[in-house]
């Protein structure tokens, strides 16, 4: 049985339609991220569920109850903001107790509850500071902390950890992720970083403009694209603009690839190409490009660590790919270079004509 | 650590602003040190008239419980309307600030006489209502305290988020009354004494609508003692002032109190 549903939402705001009529179930349990670019709609829904705002149309149900009236304080929801939100004039555990003390619980319950919970999140020393005495990370755990309290049925988190630096945001969100396992909380978190969606998730949903443009496990997600939006926002893609010419074979821009995605594709139909850029494999060239390859220069050469992502040029043709930092050593801007891809990985999506493909930058993310 | 070093211009700025405030103090003072009959310094008789006068007392009673409840009044009035402007219509602010600023602009006298036309004339108010200053002064006094509550209490909501203390509240089950008691009033409490404050000290020196209005209060004593005694006159404007100060050095009181609990706070989470 689904715990949530989300029965097509619908929120404008003047002329800008921010849900454009969005479908989503949660099993119990389940942490589905929603995801996308400022502006999707992501907090609007989420706001929706935890009854901030009402719906122009649409309903949304727990346990198959309809909720979609009923005011914030009655929804049963915890949930932790972007913004610090703790209440500057309480303690960290008076924070935590607050929504106990509402809910007018004895007083020894309340007590053991909160310590539970400040154990749980790794504070339990620091029941007795005020907000301004935590550091960022820690107002965030608080946060969580007081937003399980109340035992809700849903965990709602909006971006909370967009105003942490990078090393506390892996840290918060895999510990975020086992209290969510360890308490079988069903949850829904928004966020716009797709490598914290996918890495915490068990299903995400990818919003974009309104809508949501495909739901899926993190795996799906980042392995079959269902839209360009989606094949770009999640991870960084090679998105190739051709034309099928023959069976499994493609035209870009004069330059023939193999794909085998292509084949049974009707000639001339408008594709678009989608390459992971870790399946292309790029060695200097020594001769006449084979064929089928995408031939070159380095256009440049960006150090990641482990990786280095190389961006090969052929004119207007661009093709970015991500090898390992010894063998991207031969490689200096300028040389003559050869890339491959095996004729099994790239995705195809049909375009109708007039089709538009540009989205944001992926390497924006 | 080292002091700042404070230049010399700064040095004589700093004593001509404060002379400016300090000169005619101490002259009134030293003014209401003198004998009431000999005229010579220095006795503590006009000090002496003035605790041992009974329209002392009763003036600056009624003044004091007009400001108690000018004050009660317009933080009940203000704290909520405000607290809901910065929530709900955030667009209303500019137009709530702007009528904030008309008891500024238009003359107490202005006002009286326009109330006094109102409430007679108008809607025929009762005796009862004309005739009580706990009512029909009170009600003078919230409008002209109201740009001094107004803008104390927006400065308080500014400095907090009220939306996401209020959404963070609601979603822990709390009512709109439970947030406002528990969560929003206690993060607004140094601006709403501040409002206070402020307020006392104006109910305390209003003079005009009183006077026109035709009733006792502590200014209109003040004003009254001036006309026929002079070093009483002069105990008295000290006094005036001595509350005044009170009041405000509570204010500051608070507030650093406040500042001192953090910075021990803070020294506390570094060691």
């Amino acid at each position: 049985m689904a715990h949530v549903e989300l029965r097509e939402l619908r929120r404008s705001f003047g002329n800008v339609h921010a849900l454009q009529g969005i479908n989503l179930t949660l099993e119990t349990g389940e942490f589905v991220s929603l995801l996308g670019p400022s502006g999707c709609g992501k907090t609007t829904a989420l706001r929706l569920v935890a009854g901030f705002d009402r719906p122009d149309s649409g309903s949304i149900l727990v346990d198959e109850r309809d909720i979609t009236d009923k005011s914030p304080n009655r929804r049963d929801m915890g949930m932790v903001f972007q913004a610090y939100s703790l209440f500057p004039n309480m303690t960290a555990e008076q924070n935590v107790e607050y929504g106990l003390r509402v809910r007018k619980q004895p007083k020894d319950g309340r007590r053991t509850r909160v310590r539970e919970l400040l154990e749980l999140v790794g504070l339990a020393d620091a029941g007795k500071r005020y907000p301004y005495q935590l550091s960022g990370g820690m107002q965030q755990r608080v946060a969580l902390a007081r937003a399980l309290a109340i035992e809700p049925s849903v965990l709602l988190l909006d971006e909370p950890l967009s105003a942490l630096d990078a090393k506390v945001r892996v840290q918060l969100r895999e510990e975020i992720r086992r209290i969510q396992l360890e308490l079988g909380i069903t949850t829904i978190y928004v966020t716009h970083d797709q490598e914290e969606a996918l890495s915490i998730s068990d299903r995400v949903a990818v919003m974009y403009g309104g809508k949501i443009e495909q739901v899926g496990t993190p795996p799906e997600m980042y392995g079959s694209p269902a839209t360009p939006f989606v094949a770009e926002f999640i991870g960084t893609m090679n998105r190739l603009e051709g034309r099928v010419v023959e069976e499994g074979a493609i035209d870009y821009s004069g330059v023939m690839l193999r794909v085998d995605a292509a084949r049974g594709l009707p000639r001339g139909e408008r594709v678009l190409c989608l390459i992971r850029p870790e399946t292309v494999e790029v060695v200097l060239a020594d001769g006449p490009a084979p064929p089928g390859a995408f031939s070159g220069d380095v256009a440049s050469s960006t150090f990641l660590g482990s990786t280095t992502r190389v961006r090969v040029a052929d004119g207007d043709r661009m093709l970015t790919a991500d090898i390992s930092t010894a063998e991207a050593a031969p490689l200096s801007v300028g040389a003559r270079v050869v890339a491959t891809f095996p004729a099994d990985s790239p995705r195809l999506l049909a375009l109708a004509d007039g089709t538009p493909t540009s989205t944001p930058d992926p390497d924006a993310q | 650590m080292r002091r700042p070093r404070i230049s010399l211009s700064a040095v004589v700025w700093l004593t001509l602003g404060a002379a400016y405030f300090i000169i005619p103090l101490v002259a009134t003072g030293l003014f209401s040190l003198r004998d009431v009959q000999t005229g010579k310094c220095c006795s503590l008789a006009a000090y002496d008239e003035i605790i041992h006068s009974s329209a002392f007392w009763t003036t600056i009673k009624l003044s004091f419980r007009l400001s108690v409840e000018t004050i009660v009044v317009s933080l009940l009035l203000f704290v909520p309307t405000i607290y809901w402007v910065h929530l709900k219509l955030p667009r209303m602010r500019p137009v709530v600030s702007f009528l904030a600023l008309i008891p500024f602009v238009i003359p107490p006298i202005i006002l009286v006489v326009g109330l006094l036309g109102f409430f007679k004339d108008t809607i025929h108010a009762p005796f009862w209502y004309l005739g009580n200053p706990n009512y029909f002064l009170v009600t003078a006094y919230v409008i002209l305290a109201f740009p001094y509550v107004f803008f104390s209490l927006d400065a308080g909501f500014r400095a907090i988020d009220v939306h996401t203390l209020t959404e963070a509240s609601q979603s822990l089950g709390a009512s709109w009354r439970t947030t406002l008691l528990r969560v929003i009033l206690p993060n607004i409490k140094v601006a709403a004494l501040s409002a206070a404050f402020l307020t006392l000290a104006i109910v305390m020196g209003e003079f005009t609508i009183a006077t026109l209005a035709a009733f006792h209060t502590f200014s209109t004593y003040i004003a009254e003692i001036q006309q026929t005694e002079a070093y009483p006159a002069a105990a008295v404007s000290l006094l005036s002032f001595l509350i005044t100060w009170l009041a405000m050095g509570s204010i500051l009181l608070i507030g650093r109190q406040r500042r001192v609990g953090d910075a021990v706070a803070v020294a506390e989470v570094e060691h």
